[in-house]
């Protein structure tokens, strides 16, 4: 039997693919080739031309400059990319996309800088950076895992709900103990670059959506050893800020 | 405090330290506590003053490359030689080195400064030297942005008084020459030919300047094959054998010639140059050989992803058995995700022995998901290290070791062989 495609878009990787961004594609494809489908990867960055259709969805962390960079072409596919939050399609963007698929982002010398408003939060530059090791729990996803390191301070509004509690560490904001944003499937998060390798119930969740909406069912009876996955959770948790 | 009860407490200290094994740092920290200005104080009256050298990768050995060739010139050289790059390492390396007067005997200062440290540092003491080797994605959890690290590189040079010496291949080193008024500026670089086949990693990648955009450079790698290099002095080609393994460290050969040149100028004795540069040896942990049993052991440095990628790209797997140790303190990173920038299908057809060090299952996590097969995973460096050395007994090593992890095998391996002891 021919292996089931399935398409994953790396939106600017030229630009926004700074903290291990390519970890989190990496274990997406894997993931789908174990579990016996055939991943495609298309990289799209600024002028690029957009697939038609898609599967999976992901964004990285860039700089500041990346970030003008990318920003008016990210304006100009906005009106796809809402289509397909519409309908479902599974998404994750992570640290800088994260911010520019909110409402604004407003920097520390007062420019704002307008977001695509697919996830309802906005974010205000500091001169506060919150770094280190963080701990995450969701009731979906278990615990979350994984590295911060970001100045952009982000607040939800009414519309998105966290994508996780804080355990250890910051998370969206200093004040309000709670990470990430959700809307439908899109999945927003300051946890950079090894997301995906250290929770994989995070990349399966991605994995399991995408395949169902596609093809009505996740047939896949291959089981993946996460035994490397689990122990390497377990030093993370107890590590330092 | 006076000096001379600065510099004896401080001597105290190290050799307190020393006792106790390791601690390169530490009682330089102690000096620049008690007495902020005694670097200032000790460097200030050398006759041919302070050259500094900063960059992303390829400090260390740059740095021992410079203070070879220059004492081929017949100058008393003062260094940090142990790789510990912050302001601390370098008071500590001079309570080594000086009198118990606080003098120091030396006709010129040569130090390797991680690229913050420098950037206070050149403001206390400006450098007459300084030679900027590259920019490449390192422990971002450190510095922030790579934006933000090519700033403080260009802080350094306009800081410099005399000359300042720039990799002509690296897009945002080039461009520090923008921001210079009233300094000579010397390049180094790559031949065309070279340039094309340098390991490409994105980092390098995207950093490439267009071949219309370079300057003529002083001193050009042209050819490296094995273990010989031609160098273009100006017009002149010049030939060698070397004891440098890998491009990376040879291309920093011709910066190490080009900033030489610079500090010597005409009167230069090159054939003293070439021959110094023929005997250097890799900086410690950096493709370092040892020798365990009748087989030898490398241990090759990594830091950040480029410079993994490089070592992965100029070190070939086959025929070795390859260790991986990872640690997460301050000096290593305590960001893991730098793992997943590095491409280690280079490793599957070998396989890697052994894996170690405190994140040594994220180090599995991550050859798992290169297909990569590994035969033994023990997070106890000591422990992993008999274990590979057992096991492998009949074959080369080599190491893959982020920084404290080195430092740790290091010590253990001296136990067993003769490790060159670093002060």
């Amino acid at each position: 039997m021919n292996k089931q495609p399935i398409t994953i878009l790396q939106l600017y990787p030229k630009d926004m693919n700074i903290y291990g961004d390519h970890g989190n594609v990496l274990v997406l494809k894997r993931r789908l080739e174990w579990y016996g489908y055939a991943p495609q990867v298309i990289e799209y960055n600024v002028g690029d031309q957009l697939p038609k259709s898609v599967d999976i969805v992901i964004g990285g962390g860039g700089q500041d400059s990346g970030q003008e960079k990318i920003h008016a072409d990210l304006l100009k596919i906005a009106p796809q990319l809402k289509v397909w939050t519409e309908a479902d399609t599974p998404m994750l963007m992570v640290c800088g996309l994260y911010q520019l698929f909110g409402n604004f982002f407003k920097t520390l010398d007062k420019k704002t800088l307008k977001g695509i408003g697919i996830l309802d939060v906005e974010t205000v530059g500091t001169n506060e950076r919150l770094i280190g090791n963080i701990v995450t729990t969701s009731e979906e996803f278990g615990d979350i895992i994984g590295y911060e390191n970001h100045s952009g301070q982000t607040f939800l509004g009414d519309n998105a709900t966290p994508l996780a509690k804080v355990v250890k560490g910051a998370g969206n904001n200093s004040q309000d103990g709670h990470e990430g944003a959700r809307y439908k499937n899109v999945i927003g998060t300051y946890l950079h670059g090894s997301i995906l390798p250290k929770n994989p119930r995070l990349a399966d969740f991605l994995i399991h959506t995408a395949v169902t909406k596609k093809y009505g069912e996740f047939s896949s009876t291959d089981l993946i050893d996460d035994l490397f996955t689990d122990l390497a959770r377990g030093i993370a948790e107890d590590r330092p800020r | 405090m006076p000096q001379p009860f600065v510099v004896i407490l401080g001597k105290a200290v190290r050799y307190a330290m020393r006792l106790r094994g390791g601690g390169s740092a530490l009682p330089g920290l102690f000096v620049e506590k008690i007495s902020p200005d005694f670097i200032k104080n000790t460097l200030a009256h050398l006759p041919r003053g302070v050259v500094v050298i900063s960059g992303t990768n390829g400090k260390t050995t740059t740095t021992k490359m410079v203070v070879a060739l220059l004492e081929s010139q017949g100058l008393k050289v003062f260094t940090n030689r142990t790789g510990s790059n912050f302001t601390r390492g370098v008071a500590a390396a001079l309570l080594g080195d000086i009198d118990i007067k606080g003098r120091l005997d030396a006709d010129i200062a040569v130090l390797e400064l991680d690229e913050a440290h420098a950037v206070k540092f050149v403001h206390t003491i400006p450098p007459r030297y300084s030679l900027l080797l590259n920019v490449m994605r390192d422990q971002l959890d450190r510095f922030g942005e790579i934006d933000a690290t090519a700033k403080m590189l260009s802080a350094i040079a306009q800081a410099t008084t005399d000359t300042v010496v720039l990799n002509r291949e690296d897009r945002r080193i080039l461009a520090i020459q923008d921001s210079l008024k009233k300094q000579k500026v010397q390049f180094f670089g790559l031949s065309d030919e070279l340039l094309a086949t340098f390991p490409s990693d994105d980092d390098l990648h995207n950093a490439k300047v267009q071949k219309s955009k370079r300057p003529a450079a002083g001193v050009i790698l042209k050819e490296y094959k094995d273990d010989h290099a031609t160098f273009t002095l100006g017009t002149r080609d010049v030939s060698s054998t070397l004891k440098l393994r890998g491009i990376y460290n040879v291309f920093n050969s011709a910066a190490a010639l080009a900033l030489t040149y610079a500090i010597i100028g005409d009167k230069i004795d090159s054939t003293a140059v070439m021959k110094a540069l023929a005997e250097v040896t890799p900086a410690f942990g950096r493709g370092e050989q040892l020798r365990v049993g009748d087989q030898p052991l490398e241990l090759v440095l990594v830091k950040n992803p480029s410079g993994f990628r490089l070592g992965l790209q100029s070190f070939a797997p086959e025929g070795y058995a390859t260790m991986i140790a990872i640690n997460d303190d301050y000096a290593d990173g305590r960001d893991m995700s730098w793992l997943w920038d590095v491409d280690f299908e280079s490793l599957a057809p070998s396989g890697v022995a052994q894996v170690s060090g405190v994140r040594a299952y994220d180090m599995a996590l991550r050859l798992q998901y290169d297909e990569v097969a590994i035969a033994h995973i023990e997070p106890d460096l000591a422990g992993a290290l008999r274990q590979f050395i057992d096991v492998n007994k009949d074959q080369p090593k080599r190491i893959y070791c982020t920084y404290t992890a080195m430092l740790a095998l290091r010590k253990e391996l001296s136990k067993i062989t003769k490790v060159e002891v670093i002060s």
